[in-house]
């Protein structure tokens, strides 16, 4: 999701309009504005002219937007069939390496220091404990071959394994009917899914891809995997667990993107 | 064929008058207009963040939303006017007659024919209260294309609640390309339809003001008869 500068164009000025001329032709231009169908047609125009690219951005237009997006939440989570299960692939099928995804480059990824790292838990969880890296690889592990679906519309099959993250919920005495479980990670991402994906027996704390442990630029040591969200939702770098009844924005979901991006 | 048969046919005793594009109608076109219009250009961002084909990038002055996720937000909004309102139109459509005496029937003798007059400019499109052939398929066509961009649509949003409905593409990248040709599709027909309505001005007045009044049942059937000898070359 690679974030582009907008390209340099004649029409776009580096400094500035001058004010003056706007200054010195103030009445003519408060004659217009007094004429309310022109400044209804001039709307109109900005919307016709296919500018949408300047509407969307206007705090209004970004509320209705955003109001749908949220409404969409509520339709995806009634779509939610907990019980159904999402394709699953031969090994023959998995892309090695897997598809570098993130916020940067992957020549700016900060490899997590495996020894010292903790995947520290925080709210609703009896057990807070924190787990070392150790620790978490002499769990049960599950391994899930599935479809990774990225936001931008390319995909690629993948082959996880970790321990199943409702089991590890259940482990660390987790409060299975609160609302969000939070995913803080070393790269300063959050992301968030709500309990149904979380216990959905195609989520996993995932530490190894093809059999092998998880490389640096995708996650190493720990990551999210789950068959029923879109990528982003995938939070790499794990270095926190929390469960909560309090949402906040996530790190995309900030940026306008749908929050529950379920697939 | 301007003097429609009055071969009354019992199908709809109920002979009604009224206007060509009753008001309901002429709602849902200009509703549809915007939510293909906004459809279109914030599919089109979305498209550009990993292009199909190498080949082809949308520039920004034809997209709708600063980003992708701008692009992602009108979709999804967009989607909601486009489906709700398309779902009223089909029901209307079959609930009133209006798609069985507009554009039913349909012989293939009759698309070659218009196909042959249209080629060479021949091709009658003056009597608005009558569609030939190359409209009628074009009508038929565009309205497909609508349906099926929307079940695609479905299946590349939730590929894994629908996965039954996914796996009929055959790949995920698969419903991408068939949701990009339905899209093609309709861009095909819209240059042709906004090209003729502005061609024949008073087609875009009346589905705005709705038009002359015409007998409502007196379209069917009669029609495939009385068609080929209305187009000028035969």
């Amino acid at each position: 999701m690679a974030l582009r500068s907008r390209t340099p164009s004649l029409f776009r000025p580096k400094r500035p309009v001058d004010q003056g001329v706007l200054a010195e032709h103030r009445t003519l231009v408060a004659d217009i504005d007094r004429r309310g169908v022109l400044r209804g047609a001039v709307s109109l125009g900005a919307l016709t002219l296919l500018t949408g690219c300047d509407v969307t951005e206007e705090e209004p237009v970004q509320k209705v937007l955003r109001a749908v997006s949220s409404w969409n939440d509520g339709v995806q989570e009634a779509l939610f069939r907990p019980g159904h299960m999402a394709p699953t692939f031969s090994p023959a099928q998995v892309v090695k390496p897997p598809r570098f995804n993130a916020h940067f480059d992957v020549e700016d990824v900060k490899p997590v220091d495996g020894a010292s790292w903790k995947l520290e838990l925080a709210g609703l969880i009896a057990d807070k404990r924190p787990w070392t890296a150790p620790q978490l690889y002499a769990l049960p592990e599950q391994e899930i071959i599935i479809r990774h679906v990225c936001v931008e519309g390319w995909d690629y099959i993948g082959q996880w394994s970790g321990p199943n993250l409702r089991g590890f919920l259940q482990r660390v005495g987790a409060d299975l009917t609160a609302k969000y479980v939070y995913f803080h990670c070393a790269d300063d991402y959050t992301e968030s899914i709500d309990m149904a994906a979380a216990l959905h027996a195609q989520t996993i704390l995932a530490t190894r891809y093809a059999n092998e442990i998880i490389a640096d630029p995708f996650g190493y040591p720990l990551r999210l995997r789950t068959s029923t969200k879109l990528g982003y939702k995938n939070a790499k770098w794990v270095k926190a667990i929390e469960v909560t009844n309090t949402f906040t924005e996530t790190f995309w979901s900030e940026q306008g993107f749908n929050w529950f991006a379920g697939i | 064929m301007s003097a429609a048969p009055v071969k009354s046919l019992t199908r709809n005793t109920a002979s009604k008058l009224r206007q060509l594009h009753p008001l309901p109608l002429r709602i849902m076109h200009w509703t549809n207009a915007i939510a293909i219009f906004i459809m279109i250009g914030s599919g089109w961002k979305i498209y550009d963040d990993d292009v199909i084909f190498g080949w082809l990038h949308f520039p920004d002055f034809l997209t709708i939303g600063k980003w992708a996720q701008h692009g992602l937000q009108w979709h999804f909004f967009g989607m909601w006017i486009f489906v709700l309102n398309g779902l009223a139109y089909l029901a209307y459509g079959v609930a009133t007659g209006r798609f069985r005496r507009k554009l039913f029937p349909i012989s293939v003798r009759e698309i070659l024919a218009a196909v042959g007059d249209a080629l060479r400019f021949r091709l009658g499109h003056d009597d608005l209260t009558h569609y030939n052939a190359v409209q009628k398929i074009l009508y038929l066509g565009v309205i497909l294309a609508g349906i099926v961009i929307v079940i695609s649509g479905l299946a590349l949003w939730k590929p894994v609640q629908f996965s039954e409905l996914a796996a009929l593409f055959g790949s995920f990248q698969n419903i991408r390309l068939v949701h990009f040709f339905c899209m093609a599709a309709i861009v095909g027909f819209l240059l042709v339809h906004i090209s003729l309505a502005l061609l024949v001005p008073q087609s875009l007045v009346a589905m705005l003001t709705g038009g002359p009044v015409v007998r409502d049942d007196a379209m069917p059937g009669a029609d495939a008869a009385a068609d080929v000898p209305s187009t000028p070359s035969r």
